[in-house]
């Protein structure tokens, strides 16, 4: 390997510390109308009369844009693969609105100023209705947050929209009962995770014009170009033919664009008034008005019979989607599909919940999908159960979770939204993982022993985790090469880099294949007019999906070579071959380079153009494993948590740039650690967003993050590109379940609700002193 | 009321006249043309705006205009092309310290700020010091070896 496993600087990595326009508000022209959005202030109401009279009258004001002069086509923004695993239940705007936060209505206008003094004149007559707002009490709720007929589900995922039930899913195998009645050993425990914002440092952004043919075109921070351009199409009512979407640099997804934000509203604008029109969120917004993760309450029960050896898991999931149902389905689902193979000797396995609606920002993807709230709750209880069965919990969990060759029967039942693949884990490096994290992190000393300093007591405490590398049978990545003169290439890619350096990735793996180095290919993406298709950054799918279809086209175009150079040559194809340089007869006889090739083809010889395009679309989604150790102190005067240090031993397969890769992993962590230790979505009793800024929804800064340790194992996966498979996800999925195991190691104080905050250590030490008294 | 302010952007004399409580952000992405600076916020939290005036690291979205009259403005545009620059981007390069690239600008500001006030930090130092800029994207620890890389290779320099 001579391109890959390579940790090569990002393409683009110059240009953005030089800060060079490069993402959507620095492109937008200086005369685009600026876009702003009325927003309700009630969790959920009716509006009876809107009058935008006086705004429209105002100087600078270009348009008004309410729900009486949009077109009303229900979607769902979600951003997904078609038909979408979400219910259709959004119009471009409404006369309900479902939480605070929620479009009432916009304005374009010459300047910002303009634009806010408008909003302040529209008149809005609101009939105030019920909220929703406790996601435990929503099911059968008086109040029906979707009563609007058109509102559907593409095909069954259990829709109730009359009882407030965005998804319903059930699945079993084996038989329960019969299962626990073997165990020794039961645990049930009762889990809560809360909602967590993405906070990607560029806002959401969209900028709309009509370009000179016509054609409506959208640049937008999205993780999905391709889903945005045909939703975009369905709520707009225009013919996808007219509408081009472009994704430049984007500064953060995490999943937070893969959904639709704003694009509806900038390319109304720009339609109706034939200017550019942009709409740039504001930080509040974002809290208020993107997304959320899926707050969930999860029940788990475990049994193990007497030699520790794993029978039987239930879980069952309540999760809250808010206002509208996007990913409702699959996130929830993920919680179990992509946990519960973990530990895939059990007889009896069932998984199930209901996913409701509130009156609360919707909730949306968020990397992790929904495994790392599963994985909270799984692997807290496999410590609890270790601990009743006298076992160290890493011996327990090494023996009973998955192998290399090894299957679970949930990936052919559950999939996204739809029944799943079967698949042996051809590339599982668990184990090595288990043990490398354990003697990086000192566990078999550390966990053994109380280590108290003073007011300070230190802890450490595991858990595994695995995610999946792309939606199988659904989701598709595609690759055009092109052969230029001079012997250099252009690959066009729909996939989206979202920052993470996929353009990088996915030119490597171009060159590895070609046997040509890196800068000899120039990268474009994500350009629905330019690139061919790619479902887009998410689901953890770039590196292997998009990553096998720039392989599978790097191959044909390595053979259209040879064969332009055999005829060349006077040979026969099979007996040229390409070196990366030039193609030479087999024999070593005769050869003629790249270059030289490439400029005959294009001036004096049998001239014609090498192009290729490659598409995928995975069979399988082989999972990435991890194990990740935290080790913590807390104090036990004030209960604050300090993370010492966290250990990160990953197999993603082969690394096609470690660097990049690692990242990934310490991006993961951080995000993960913020959930776990501060990170918090908190609301009035209205349901009134508080924590709408950064002094009030905290994120980890380089103060709060001290030593992370990461290290990959050897691993190759037969069927990744160069043997990839994903790293995007897997890094977020273990903190919550490790930080409090460790804090249980610490203290022996169980934690089920995140996140676990200095007060809640304080409250929970303190009864912890009165009960022993 | 608008009023004419005068200052130093990059070397250049800029000459405005608006509203003095209009924000040095917008003065510098909207009438400078200089898209380096980025909004992350809006409220002083997140360092994506960074600039220096008069050499002390600023939040340019909660600078007032007025309060720029007469000083000397930096940005990543003005700080390009110097040789202390060149250190910083081949370090944060080399680190891998730049992911989606957001707060690059106002993390290299920050960065120059400290070394210029003290060129030999140490990594405590160098974590408190730019505590001030978010990054969603790394785990940070890339970016602070980053920056004891630059003071390292850089020396002399500052
Ligand atoms: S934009 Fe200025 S500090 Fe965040
Ligand atoms: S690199 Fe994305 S926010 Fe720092």
């Amino acid at each position: 390997m001579k391109e890959v496993n390579k940790s090569i600087p990002k393409k683009e990595g110059l240009g953005l510390s030089f800060g060079k326009p490069a993402y959507t508000d620095d492109l937008a022209p200086r005369d685009s109308l600026i876009v702003k959005v009325l927003r309700s202030p009630f969790a959920f109401a009716r509006i009876k009369d809107i009058r935008t009279e006086a705004a429209e009258k105002l100087e600078g004001i270009k348009c008004v844009l309410t729900y009486r002069n949009v077109p009303r086509n229900i979607v769902t923004r979600a951003g997904q693969g078609y038909p979408e695993p979400s219910p259709h239940d959004k119009f471009i705007f409404d006369k309900y609105v479902r939480y605070i936060g929620d479009e009432v209505a916009a304005v374009a206008a010459e300047n910002e100023a303009a634009a806010l003094e408008a909003l302040k004149l529209i008149e809005v007559d609101y009939e105030i209705l019920e909220p929703v707002l406790d996601y435990e009490k929503a099911v059968d709720h008086p109040s029906v947050i979707h009563p609007e007929k058109e509102a559907h589900e593409m095909f069954p995922i259990g829709y109730k929209p009359e009882r407030n039930i965005a998804a319903e899913y059930h699945m079993s195998f084996g038989d329960m009962e019969e299962a626990l009645d073997k165990c020794e050993y039961v645990v049930t425990e009762r889990y809560y995770t809360q909602a967590q914002n993405h906070t990607a440092m560029e806002t959401h952004t969209s900028l709309a014009y009509v370009d000179l043919q016509g054609r409506l075109t959208i640049v937008s921070s999205t993780q999905t170009p391709f889903h945005a351009r045909r939703i975009a199409a369905e709520a707009l009512g225009l013919p996808i033919e007219q509408i081009r979407v472009i994704k430049p640099r984007i500064g953060g997804g995490y999943g937070g664009k893969q959904s639709l934000h704003g694009e509806f509203i900038t390319a109304l604008t720009a339609l109706r008034t034939g200017r550019p029109a942009k709409l740039v969120y504001t930080r509040e917004e974002v809290f208020e008005a993107s997304y959320t993760r899926h707050p969930m309450r999860i029940d788990v029960t475990i049994g193990a019979d007497r030699d520790a050896n794993i029978k039987a898991i239930d879980m069952k999931v309540l999760s809250n989607t808010g206002a509208y149902g996007e990913h409702a389905l699959t996130v929830f689902m993920v919680a179990g599909s992509k946990t519960l193979p973990l530990y895939n000797k059990a007889e009896a396995v069932s998984f199930g919940g209901t996913v409701v609606y509130t009156n609360t920002t919707p909730a949306g993807a968020f990397r992790g999908y929904g495994a790392i709230q599963g994985n909270f709750a799984l692997e807290s209880t496999i410590d609890i159960l270790a601990e009743n069965i006298g076992i160290d919990p890493m011996e327990f969990r090494t023996r009973n979770m998955i192998k290399e060759g090894e299957s679970s029967p949930v990936f052919r039942i559950m999939g996204e939204g739809t029944e799943g693949v079967d698949m042996v884990m051809e590339s599982c490096k668990l184990d090595y993982c288990m043990k490398r994290a354990m003697e990086l992190s000192g566990w078999k000393d550390k966990s053994k022993r109380r280590r108290q300093n003073g007011k300070k007591i230190k802890g450490i405490g595991g858990a595994i985790a695995m995610q999946g590398s792309g939606i199988p049978c659904i989701d598709m990545g595609s690759a055009v090469l092109k052969l230029n003169d001079g012997g250099f290439f252009n690959l066009m890619i729909g996939a989206t880099d979202i920052g993470t350096g996929s353009d990088t990735i996915l030119a490597q793996i171009a060159a590895e294949t070609l046997g040509v180095s890196t800068d000899k290919i120039a990268v474009y993406s994500s350009d629905t007019d330019l690139t061919p298709f790619d479902c887009g950054a998410y689901a953890s799918s770039t590196t292997y999906v998009s990553g096998n279809a720039v392989q599978k086209a790097a191959m044909k175009m390595k053979a259209q070579i040879e064969a332009a150079a055999a005829d060349r040559l006077g040979l026969l194809t099979e007996e040229s071959e390409f070196d990366g340089e030039a193609i030479w007869a087999k024999d070593r006889s005769k050869s003629i380079s790249l270059k030289e090739l490439s400029t005959e083809l294009y001036y004096s010889y049998k001239q014609k153009q090498l192009l290729v395009c490659g598409s995928y679309c995975g069979e399988i989604s082989p999972p990435p494993f991890m194990a990740g150790f935290a080790e913590i102190e807390i104090d036990i005067e004030t209960g604050k948590i300090d993370l010492v240090d966290y250990t990160a031993v990953v197999d993603c397969g082969v690394t096609i740039n470690p660097k990049l890769a690692l990242i990934q992993v310490e991006g993961g962590l951080v995000q993960g650690i913020g959930m776990t230790l501060y990170e918090d979505v908190k609301r009035t009793e209205e349901g009134r967003l508080l924590t709408n800024d950064f002094i009030k929804y905290k994120i980890p800064t380089r103060k709060e993050i001290n030593k992370l340790t990461v290290e990959f194992a050897e691993s190759y996966e037969p069927t990744g590109p160069h043997g990839a498979k994903s790293v995007g996800e897997i890094g977020i999925d273990t903190p919550p379940a490790a930080i409090a195991n460790a804090i249980y190691n610490a203290v022996g104080v169980r934690f089920t609700k995140l996140p676990i905050t200095p007060e809640d250590v304080l409250l929970a030490l303190k009864k912890k002193a009165f009960d022993m008294d | 009321m608008a009023m004419d302010i005068s200052f130093v952007v990059n070397g250049k004399r800029v000459n405005i006249y608006g509203n003095p409580t209009a924000r040095l952000l917008d003065a510098l992405r909207d009438y400078c043309g200089l898209t380096g600076v980025k909004e992350g916020c809006g409220e002083g939290e997140c360092g994506a705006c960074s600039v220096l005036v008069d050499g002390k690291l600023v939040n340019s979205c909660i600078y007032p205009i007025a309060k720029v009259e007469g000083k000397e403005v930096l940005t990543i545009e003005g700080f390009r092309g110097t040789e202390k620059y060149e250190v910083l981007k081949e370090s944060f390069e080399a680190a891998g310290a730049v992911q989606c690239g957001f707060c690059s600008p106002g993390m290299l500001m920050a960065a120059e700020s400290l070394l210029r006030e003290n060129p030999k930090p140490d990594e405590v130092q160098v974590r408190e010091a730019i505590s001030g800029n978010l990054c969603r994207c790394t785990g940070y620890n890339t970016i602070v070896e980053a920056v004891l890389d630059a003071s390292i290779r850089g020396e002399g320099l500052w």
